[in-house]
């Protein structure tokens, strides 16, 4: 749920790990150190740090928010596999990696070796409008993208007036069960899609012409140059993408909240829905609490995860 | 120039254009969107220009959204935000950069985990700990949660930007004599004037768009775009006034945008690009 750019540009650096600098020389050595520390240290503890410790003490009990709670160990956390709840939102938030990551990626790669043979001219110009769905707030495009799929609305017109209105489902896109998953994830795929394909184009520029003037010399066609030169040349793009999309799908929640509300039932509801939903609306502080640490710790593994398998593939 | 890189080449420029126009249509359509004239009746379609421009619906829309209220609120935290987290991220950054000291390693870690952390995970005990402070629904409870959700980056940020400057700098300072705070001001900080231009850019986007926190901490001291998406939830079958709310609370981060693109893309770029 945290998209403002700064975020973006920081888990993207998180899933560099730094990794790419050598390290300089440590500073010089001064107990002061401390006290420029000191005034973000202490507030970024007090309200980060200190609610994970609260978190886990929470999570450990039935409790509504008024009334006393009752200790129920860990049952709050056996519920991620008995909750059928819990397991449609991971589900759900397993089919928007489609249109979160894997379509923003697949179809990225795919244009930035088809535009890489060619240079652009005013490629500045195309970079800012399509990097405009990631500077405005979700709320804004989540609001736009309700209109878009409105049963008058662009989307329905445009397939009316090819003679595709009968495709159009009767409680809308966003209203009928088997198509809002879908519809959220559409405008998902919309909104990561640019800041994909900027990057990729970024990357196939550093990618040296020698590399492919001697793919060209041994007579590869484009598919063989995009496996054996772009491919390769994009490894590292292709992990801060895919990093950062990942994470970002499982904490979705802003656009859930303004296109579905997780509904039709339960059909748009994911994780962080639910962390809201149980931790603020009915009452079930506890479970809410578990399934944010919960989801916490999938982040982290997940973040792990790729970073490792990225960074073997370098190696080999 | 032959023939197939011809069409190669228009093949490109019309890929590139539909892909920007994809991205920019539902921004531009709500644009259009918002000034038919507004009522359930009216449903724009999107592929045609209102039939009358109802400028009016912007200010129906503000008036009735309650936005003079949450653009206030927006405008208040960051002006205190903004300022607040990029000194203390100044402060954090130099350190981190240019000094040694016992745990120092840990320390930076341990902020370099909070950007990896969801709000999801620590959301309902920080709500307790607001009430306890008495702070719900008031502009503190978002600046403070705001600045300490904010100087992880910040600090990475800024450490990078210092760790960057020639180690000459530092030791002609440290030749004069001068105090780490002296050395800071006078000659760490004019170095690092562009990534703090950047930092102060990025932060205030993060501020202004600052939806989940209002929702949970803030009933009447809300923000833009939580004003926004409780007004889209009470309007909806209203798509003109709803999406001249939408226009209203876009506009300060595009005209933002606008000016300081370089800054917007080296930001959200540099953990990608650079490395």
């Amino acid at each position: 749920m945290d998209t403002g750019p700064s975020v973006a540009a920081a888990r993207g650096a998180v899933a560099v790990g730094g990794r790419r600098r050598p390290e300089r020389l440590p500073g010089e050595a001064r107990r002061i150190g401390y006290l420029y520390i000191a005034p973000a240290f202490l507030l970024y503890a007090a309200f980060n740090l200190v609610p994970l410790v609260q978190g886990v003490n929470v999570s450990l009990y039935d409790w509504d928010g008024i009334t006393p709670g009752t200790f129920v160990g860990l049952s709050n956390y056996t519920e991620f596999f008995s909750d059928p709840a819990i397991r449609s939102g991971y589900v759900h938030v397993l089919e928007l990696m489609v249109f979160y990551a894997f379509l923003p990626i697949v179809l990225g790669l795919l244009l930035a070796a088809v535009l890489s043979r060619i240079r652009i001219r005013g490629l500045t110009f195309f970079r800012l409008l399509l990097f405009l769905p990631l500077v405005i707030t979700d709320v804004v495009t989540a609001v736009s993208w309700t209109w878009v799929y409105d049963p008058e609305g662009p989307l329905n017109t445009l397939l009316r007036a090819v003679g595709l209105g009968h495709l159009i489902p009767s409680q809308g896109w966003l209203g009928d069960f088997n198509t809002a998953l879908p519809a959220v994830g559409v405008f998902g795929l919309w909104g990561g899609f640019g800041f994909a394909l900027i990057l990729f184009i970024a990357g196939v520029a550093k990618i040296p012409a020698s590399l492919y003037e001697a793919a060209r010399v041994d007579g590869a066609n484009a598919v063989r140059e995009f496996f054996a030169v772009t491919l390769p040349g994009l490894r590292y793009e292709l992990q801060v993408v895919l990093v950062l999309s990942v994470i970002g799908t499982l904490d979705t929640f802003d656009e859930i909240f303004v296109l579905t509300n997780g509904g039709p039932g339960t059909a748009t509801t994911v994780p962080a829905y639910l962390v809201w939903r149980r931790g603020f609306q009915s009452g079930e502080v506890g479970s809410a609490a578990a399934l944010g640490l919960t989801l916490m710790l999938i982040i982290f593994a997940v973040t792990f995860t790729i970073n490792r398998l990225m960074e073997r593939g370098a190696d080999t | 120039v032959n023939t197939t890189s011809r069409t190669q080449v228009a093949l490109n420029y019309a890929l590139v254009i539909l892909c920007c126009a994809i991205a920019v249509y539902p921004l531009v359509g709500i644009v259009l969107a918002s000034l038919y004239p507004s009522g359930p009746a009216n449903s724009p379609s999107g592929f045609e220009l209102p039939p009358s421009f109802a400028w009016h619906n912007y200010v129906t829309a503000w008036q009735q959204g309650g936005f003079a209220e949450s653009f206030s609120t927006s405008i208040i935290v960051a002006v205190v935000m903004v300022p607040a987290s990029v000194l203390l991220s100044i402060l954090g950054g130099y350190a981190f950069a240019t000094m040694r000291f016992r745990g120092s390693t840990v320390l930076f870690y341990l902020f370099i985990l909070g950007l990896i952390i969801p709000t999801e995970a620590t959301i309902v005990p920080l709500y307790y700990d607001v009430r306890a402070l008495g702070l719900l629904d008031t502009y503190w409870a978002l600046i403070l949660l705001e600045v300490s959700g904010e100087v992880a980056f910040g600090i990475f940020w800024m450490r990078a930007a210092f760790r960057s400057a020639p180690t000459s700098l530092l030791e002609a300072a440290r030749m004069d004599g001068a105090s780490s705070w002296k050395t800071l001001w006078r000659i760490m900080v004019p170095f690092a004037k562009p990534a703090i231009f950047t930092l102060t850019v990025l932060t205030f986007a993060d501020s202004w768009n600052e939806f989940f926190l209002a929702l949970v901490f803030t009933v009447n001291r809300t923000t833009a775009p939580a004003g926004l998406a409780s007004f889209s939830g009470r309007y909806t079958t209203n798509i003109a006034l709803v999406s001249a709310a939408a226009v209203i609370v876009a506009l300060p981060i595009l005209i933002v945008f606008i000016f300081f693109q370089r800054e917007f893309m080296r930001g959200m770029l540099t953990g990608a690009v650079k490395g």
